[in-house]
C-alpha cells in the first residue's frame, strides 16, 4: 500500500526509507538531549560538519558503482590541505587577493592528478583498485607529512577561511532564499520537462495530482531547509547566517554529480560498467577512459573536501582527513550504494553522510565518550546494510513474481 | 662484509654486557636502538635529531624503527632491534600495556630499557619524561589566572595515551580548590580520538551548542586540539575572549599566543629530552646502575611499580615570555609574529 503510493508519487522507496530513518534519529536525539538537537544552531552546525564527508561521498558513489573502491580519499584530502596551506601561508605573498584562489586551484589540480594517476594504474595496468588506493593512502599521507615534516601550518587567508563556514562564511538571508527558490524552480522545471518527454513518447504518465504532491513535498524540504538556516543568527547579533559556504559547496557538488550520473553519457557508462563490465566492453563503452575519469573526479572532490576541512580548521594539519575514507565509504553504503557495483545514488550518499554525522553530533551533545559513539555508529552501519539487503531480496522476488 | 663486521662487533658487545665490565671506548662501537611509536606526529623529528647528535658525540650508533601507530608492529620492531644486537633500547611506547612483553624480552637479554616520554610500567625500566602532571598543572594555572571563576571545558587527549589522563589529573588538581569553593564548574569533557584537531573542533562545536556558549575557559591537552577548539570558538566569535591552553609549543600555536587567541602553550624542549635519553642509554649500556644516573629519583607509577626516573620540568609559554622561544631558536621572530597588528603586539614582536 505504502510502496504503491510512493510509486505513484515517483519517489524512490529507499530514499524515502533513508529520510524516515533520519527523521527517527533526529526525533530520538532531540528527545534525549532535552531539545538541544533540533535547534537552528545545531542543524546549521550539523550541515557544516557533514560537508567534508558528504562532498567525498558523492564521488565515492560513482567509484563504488564501477565495482571499485578508493581508500585514498582521506589521505588526498590531507595532502591537498597541506599543499594549499604551505603555498598560501609560506610560499606566495600572503594577503593578496589572488593568493587564496590561486592556491585553491593548485590544490584541486593536485587532487585531480593524484586521482587520475590512480585511475590509470587501475584501468591501464590492471592493478586492483583496492591495492592502488591502499598504496595511495600511504603515499599521500606520507607526502602530507614530508611537506612540512609534520608541522602544522596556520593561520589561513581570511578569504580562504570563508570556504570553511565559521563566523562569516555564510551567504546571508536573501541569497539563501534565492538559492532555495532557484532550487524549487529547477526541480519543477525538470519534473515537468520529463513529464512532457514521456508524453511525447506515448508513455503513461503519473496523474497530475501526484506530480503536484511530489513537487510540493520537495519544495517544502528545500524551503524548510533554507528557513532553518536563516533562523540561525550570527552569535550575539541579529545578522542572519543563512546557508554556510561549505554546505553550498556540498549542495553544488551533489547537484552536479546527480546531473552527471543521470543525464550525461559519462554517467550512463559508469553504471553500465558497474552493472556488467563485459557487456559494457562489448557494447563499446570506453572503460579505460571512464574509469580514469571517475578516479580523477574522486581526487578532485577529495581535494575540495581537504580544502574545506583546512579552511574550517584554519590550519593545515597532516592528520586532516585521517580515517575519513571509512566514513565516506560508510556514508555511501548507508545511502544504498551496493558494494557489488552497478547501483547507488548521490542523494542517498549525502543522506548517509548526514545520518552518520547526526549520530556523532547528537551523541557529543549527550556527552557520550568517543568509544561508545564508535560502537553505536558501527552497529548502525551493519543494520543499514542488512536492511538494504533484505529490501533488495524482497523487491527482487516481487519483480520475478 | 659489512654485515659480518657488525655481527662481530655485536658479539663483542654482548660479552661486555654479560661480564658487566667496562672496556675502553675504542674497543667497541655501541649501538642504541630507538623504537618510535608514530613518526607521523610533528614533534618526534626534533627528538630524533637530538638523540642522534648526542649518540654520535658519544661515539655510539643510532638505529631506529617506526611502529606507525601500530602496537603489534612495535613488538616486532623491538624484536628486530634486539636481533640486530643493540646495547640499549629507547622506547616511545604506542600502547603502554601492549608493549610489555617486548620490554621483558629485552630485559631478559640484559638490554637496559629507557621508557621515553610515555610511561612503561615494568620494573627496571628507566622512565624519562617531562612531568606531564606538571604540564597539566601549568595549563590550569595560567588559565585560572585569567578566569578564576566560570564554566570550564576539558578537551582531553587520546584515551589510549596515559599522558592524556596525567594532563587531566594535573588540571583537576589545580582547579580543585576553585571547584570546591563553587567558583569553577567543569561543564563538559571529551577525549580526542588520535589527538586529531578536526575531532577536537567538532567536539568543541557540540559542547558550545549544548552549553549555549556559556563557556568561560577551555583546557585543551595540546596545541593540535587547542587549534581545533579555537576554530570552534572563532565560529561563535569567541576566539580571544575565552582562554585556551595547549602544549608542545607548535609554531602555529605560538603564533596564536602572539595573536591573542591562545593563552598558554607548555613548552617541553624535546631537544633536551632527546639528549638526556641518549646520555642515559649510553650510561646504562656501559654498565651504570639506574640509580647512579645523575638526577634520577625513585618514582612510583599509578600501577604501583617503582621506577628510576627523571621528570624534566617544562616551561609555560604565555604572551609575556614569548621571547624565550625566539632566543632558543625554536621559532623565528617572523614566523612567531605573522599577522600580529603592531598596536597589539606582545613585547617579543616589538624588538
Amino acid at each position: 500500500m505504502k510502496a504503491g503510493l510512493l510509486r505513484t508519487l515517483g519517489i524512490d522507496p529507499r530514499l524515502a526509507a533513508l529520510v524516515a530513518t533520519l527523521g527517527v534519529i533526529w526525533l530520538g536525539l532531540h528527545a534525549l538531549t532535552d531539545g538541544a538537537f533540533l535547534t537552528p544552531r545545531n542543524l546549521w552546525n550539523l550541515a557544516a560538519q557533514t560537508a567534508v564527508v558528504g562532498i567525498m561521498a558523492c564521488g565515492m558513489v560513482l567509484v563504488i558503482v564501477t565495482r571499485r573502491i578508493d581508500l585514498s580519499v582521506g589521505s588526498i584530502a590531507g595532502c591537498v590541505g597541506m599543499v594549499i596551506a604551505v603555498l598560501q601561508v609560506e610560499m606566495f605573498a600572503p594577503g593578496t587577493w589572488w593568493n587564496p584562489w590561486f592556491t585553491l586551484a593548485i590544490g584541486l589540480a593536485v587532487g585531480t592528478a593524484f586521482g587520475a594517476a590512480q585511475g590509470a594504474l587501475n584501468a591501464v595496468l590492471g592493478i586492483p583498485a583496492f591495492v592502488v588506493t591502499l598504496a595511495g593512502l600511504l603515499i599521500f599521507r606520507g607526502i602530507a607529512w614530508l611537506i612540512t615534516s609534520g608541522r602544522t601550518v596556520a593561520p589561513m587567508d581570511p578569504t580562504f577561511q570563508l570556504l570553511g563556514g565559521g563566523f562569516e562564511g555564510s551567504i546571508g538571508g536573501p541569497a539563501s532564499w534565492a538559492v532555495g527558490l532557484v532550487g524549487v524552480a529547477a526541480l519543477t522545471g525538470l519534473r515537468l520537462a520529463a513529464r512532457r518527454r514521456q508524453q511525447g513518447f506515448g508513455f503513461t504518465t503519473r496523474p497530475l495530482w501526484a506530480e503536484a504532491v511530489t513537487i510540493l513535498l520537495m519544495a517544502g524540504f528545500i524551503l524548510g531547509f533554507v528557513a532553518v538556516m536563516n533562523s540561525y543568527t550570527r552569535p550575539r547579533t541579529d545578522i542572519v547566517q543563512g546557508i554556510s559556504i561549505p554546505v553550498l559547496v556540498l549542495i553544488g557538488v551533489a547537484c552536479a554529480l546527480e546531473w552527471l550520473a543521470r543525464t550525461r553519457r559519462f554517467g550512463r557508462y559508469v553504471y553500465a560498467i558497474g552493472g556488467n563490465p563485459e557487456a559494457a566492453r562489448l557494447a563499446g563503452v570506453p572503460s579505460t577512459r571512464i574509469i580514469i575519469g571517475v578516479f580523477a573526479l574522486m581526487g578532485f572532490l577529495a581535494g575540495l573536501a581537504g580544502a574545506v576541512a583546512t579552511a574550517r580548521l584554519n590550519a593545515g594539519a597532516n592528520s586532516t582527513g585521517e580515517l575519513a575514507e571509512l566514513s565516506v565509504i560508510a556514508a555511501a553504503v548507508i545511502g544504498g550504494t551496493s558494494l557489488a557495483g552497478g547501483s547507488g545514488t548521490v542523494v542517498g550518499a549525502v543522506l548517509g553522510a548526514l545520518i552518520m554525522q547526526s549520530l556523532d553530533n547528537g551523541m557529543v551533545l549527550l556527552g557520550l565518550p568517543s568509544a561508545l559513539r564508535n560502537v553505536i555508529i558501527g552497529v548502525v552501519l551493519i543494520v543499514a546494510v542488512w536492511a538494504d539487503a533484505v529490501w533488495r531480496k524482497r523487491s527482487g522476488k516481487a519483480a520475478e513474481a | 662484509m659489512i654485515v659480518g663486521k657488525r655481527l662481530l662487533g655485536q658479539a663483542a658487545l654482548g660479552t661486555i654486557l654479560a661480564g658487566g665490565a667496562a672496556f675502553g671506548q675504542g674497543a667497541r662501537r655501541l649501538t642504541v636502538g630507538v623504537s618510535w611509536s608514530n613518526f607521523q606526529e610533528e614533534r618526534w623529528r626534533t627528538d630524533e635529531a637530538a638523540i642522534r647528535a648526542t649518540l654520535t658525540r658519544a661515539g655510539a650508533q643510532y638505529l631506529s624503527a617506526d611502529a606507525q601507530a601500530n602496537n603489534t608492529k612495535q613488538l616486532a620492531d623491538i624484536e628486530g632491534l634486539l636481533t640486530r644486537g643493540i646495547g640499549a633500547l629507547i622506547v616511545l611506547a604506542q600502547d603502554a600495556r601492549a608493549i610489555q612483553p617486548a620490554i621483558r624480552r629485552a630485559q631478559a637479554e640484559g638490554i637496559p630499557v629507557v621508557g621515553y616520554d610515555r610511561l612503561i610500567e615494568v620494573g627496571g625500566v628507566f622512565y624519562l619524561t617531562f612531568d606531564n602532571i606538571e604540564v597539566g598543572r601549568m595549563q590550569a594555572r595560567e588559565v585560572l589566572k585569567l578566569k578564576p571563576r566560570g564554566n570550564y571545558v576539558l578537551i582531553k587527549g587520546s584515551s589510549a595515551d596515559p599522558n592524556a589522563d596525567f594532563l587531566a589529573a594535573g588540571q583537576r588538581e589545580v582547579l580543585k580548590p576553585a571547584i570546591d569553593a563553587g567558583a569553577v564548574r567543569i561543564v563538559a569533557e571529551q577525549y580526542t580520538d588520535g589527538w586529531r584537531p578536526e575531532v577536537a573542533q567538532r567536539n568543541m562545536e557540540q559542547i558550545l551548542t549544548a552549553q549555549n556558549n556559556n563557556v568561560d575557559a577551555v583546557l585543551a591537552a595540546n596545541d593540535g586540539t587547542a587549534g581545533g577548539a579555537i576554530a570552534a570558538l572563532a565560529a561563535q566569535g569567541l576566539a580571544g575572549r575565552v582562554p585556551v591552553s595547549g602544549q608542545d609549543a607548535d609554531h602555529a600555536a605560538l603564533n596564536r599566543i602572539a595573536l591573542g587567541t591562545q593563552t598558554v602553550s607548555v613548552w617541553k624542549d624535546s631537544r633536551v629530552l632527546g639528549a638526556r635519553a641518549a646520555e642515559i642509554a649510553v650510561a646504562l649500556a656501559g654498565g651504570a646502575a639506574a640509580a647512579q644516573v645523575p638526577g634520577s629519583a625513585k618514582w612510583r607509577s599509578p600501577g604501583g611499580v617503582e621506577l628510576d626516573s627523571i621528570l624534566l620540568t617544562p616551561v609555560p609559554i604565555i604572551r609575556d615570555n614569548l621571547g624565550l622561544v625566539v632566543e632558543a631558536s625554536w621559532i623565528t621572530r617572523e614566523r612567531l609574529c605573522r599577522g600580529v597588528a603592531a598596536a597589539e603586539a606582545p613585547a617579543a614582536c616589538r624588538g
